[in-house]
């Protein structure tokens, strides 16, 4: 009879140390399904449930994001782009910085505006609850969401007023971040990079032809515009330019990149006004600009450096003679955007 | 048996599994002290591959930056004695202190290469990204984001500030490229604890290292990882040598 209660006392402390062993583990490394279920998405005063989402999800989404959520439902082979992977929580369209989770608010929008140019359509006929709860699912893919917040929201101050000036200011940060690169030099996605560029699991991408529509992948507005560049587009080849792009030169770019699209806007009238060009690379930019602020960190240069230094100068010394210091003013031209 | 005897046999039992727990979750605790270092040489055995040149026609200022002196894929960067370049070391098991203090790591962006090809860290440690060219680069990391690092896409145009950042959790390795010069290709790999990289003659030294047995891990990013036990003595150096098969 002792010896009994002996033995399952043992039995029992051995196995409560092999449970908390492997508690601690599992802690490390994943999170069960039924704690990921337990997920909810807060937008607009609604509260989402994954577990309501789940059967939504699986009527609506599944075929293309999969029963995992991780892109790869039956119709994905046929579909470019491909359809999101949700287990890693990367998303193109967010108003938080690059490198952090979206908002609730961020996913569900894309929800119900989809995604240009792919098979991704806008979900309106579901109700707003609906979406809010299908943000809870398409989050609980991820352990992300457990262990990480969204980013803080960019700030996006009040749109100006279009000037012409401003209107021009954008064509200078146009060609200085190099947004030309990739989207060309008239913004038609035919920059000198464009053809070689492939998103985060190598499949080729192209960068967006701005004369090719008025509406952009993340949405319409000039706001969407103005994040789409601060915040980039994680996942795809387009960076992010805030920390080369002040605030109301962010707009000026805005105001610029609308005059190479298709609807005729008060940027477009302006700009047939000006009589304005697509920038050239090879032109030196205008020096007074007062956009850039050059590095302090390591050596410096003094302003007086001209701000020119087009790719092709003939008269340039040998590069790797004069490695140009980081902190040099800007030089030749774009980005891409 | 008498009970008193099961008793002492059962609380010996339960205290050995404890402790066994506890190594298991705590790890050994490595003295810290002694200003000890790890050396030695990474060779490659038999003929280095043949490296690529890169046409860097697509933007003139790179190409004009290595007009004398045409660049090459860096896979694989030979030496002197065949001595292995750009092979990062550290210590992957025995090390249980604090991250050692050193100067900001620095990536720069130089002829539209990165410079160094492959930067080391230790987790949570600053580093810096610079761009010395008149070209605008945009630095994409793309490390696993189950990792708990995630990847970050970010402009770096002729003139910017450094980007500073740093990665939470040990990763060998993180590669970053540029999508706008696609042969740019590197590496970022934070470690915890001590780190070296080998110099143009494969050889490297892995400075301020307590006595203790350790295991040093080598990582070359086309001939993948070796791993070696080194015992270091108070104030002594322990030797690693590596050699990696040409492939």
């Amino acid at each position: 009879m002792r010896t009994r209660t002996l033995k399952l006392w043992l039995i029992s402390s051995a196995a409560t140390v092999v449970f908390f062993a492997t508690a601690v583990h599992a802690q490390q490394t994943e999170y069960s399904e039924n704690q990921r279920l337990n997920m909810e998405s807060h937008v607009d005063g609604m509260t989402g449930h994954a577990t309501t989402g789940q059967p939504i999800y699986k009527r609506f989404c599944v075929g293309c994001h999969g029963p995992l959520g991780d892109g790869q439902g039956e119709n994905a082979q046929w579909i470019d782009p491909k359809p999101r992977n949700f287990t890693i929580a990367i998303f193109r369209c967010r108003s938080t910085p690059t490198g952090t989770l979206p908002t609730d608010t961020d996913l569900y929008d894309t929800v119900g505006r989809g995604m240009l140019n792919s098979n991704m359509p806008h979900w309106l006929p579901l109700t707003s609850q609906d979406r809010v709860d299908l943000v809870a699912y398409v989050k609980h893919f991820s352990p992300r969401w457990l262990t990480e917040k969204p980013g803080t929201p960019i700030v996006i101050p009040p749109e100006p007023e279009v000037t012409a000036d401003r209107i021009k200011e954008g064509r200078v940060q146009f060609q200085k971040l190099e947004c030309w690169k990739c989207h060309g030099v008239t913004g038609q996605g035919n920059g000198p990079s464009a053809d070689t560029l492939v998103d985060d699991e190598n499949r080729p991408i192209k960068p967006f032809n701005f004369h090719d529509s008025q509406n952009f992948k993340c949405g319409s507005s000039d706001q969407t515009m103005y994040k789409d560049f601060m915040t980039g587009l994680d996942g795809s080849p387009m960076p992010s330019f805030s920390d080369n792009l002040k605030p109301e030169d962010a707009w000026d770019l805005v105001f610029y990149l609308r005059t190479l699209q298709p609807d005729n806007t008060k940027e477009k009238q302006i700009a047939k006004q000006l009589g304005l060009t697509p920038i050239n690379p090879l032109e030196p930019l205008p020096s007074s600009d007062s956009g850039q602020a050059p590095s302090s960190d390591q050596g410096t240069n003094p302003s007086s450096q001209p701000p020119s230094n087009p790719p092709s100068a003939p008269a340039q010394p040998a590069q790797p003679a004069t490695p140009p210091s980081t902190s040099q003013p800007q030089s030749n031209n774009s980005g891409n955007e | 048996m008498s009970m008193k005897v099961q008793l002492k046999i059962a609380g010996m039992l339960a205290a050995v599994m404890l402790i066994a727990v506890l190594a298991i979750t705590h790890g050994p605790k490595v003295a810290a002290a002694g200003g000890g270092k790890i050396t030695g040489t990474v060779k490659l055995d038999g003929a280095a591959p043949h490296m690529k040149g890169i046409d860097m026609s697509k933007d003139p200022y790179c190409a004009k930056y290595h007009a004398s002196d045409p660049a090459k894929l860096e896979l694989v960067v030979v030496g002197k004695d065949n001595g292995l370049q750009n092979v990062v070391l550290y210590i992957s098991q025995g090390w249980n202190g604090a991250a050692p203090k050193s100067a900001v790591p620095v990536f720069d962006q130089k002829g539209c290469m990165y410079s160094p090809h492959v930067l080391a860290m230790n987790v949570g440690e600053d580093y810096k990204v610079t761009n010395s060219d008149q070209t605008a680069h945009n630095i994409h990391p793309e490390p696993n984001p189950m990792t708990g690092n995630i990847p970050w896409n970010r402009s770096q145009p002729p003139g910017s500030q450094p980007i500073v950042q740093n990665w939470k959790a040990e990763e060998v390795a993180i590669p970053v490229k540029c999508n706008i010069h696609p042969w740019m290709h590197g590496y970022f790999v934070p470690v915890k604890g001590p780190y070296a990289i080998t110099d143009d003659s494969g050889n490297y030294s892995i400075e301020n290292v307590p006595a203790g047995n350790y295991t040093v891990t080598a990582w070359q990013e086309t001939y993948g990882t070796q791993t070696q036990k080194v015992t270091v003595a108070a104030g002594g150096t322990g030797t690693a040598n590596f050699t990696y098969k040409a492939k």
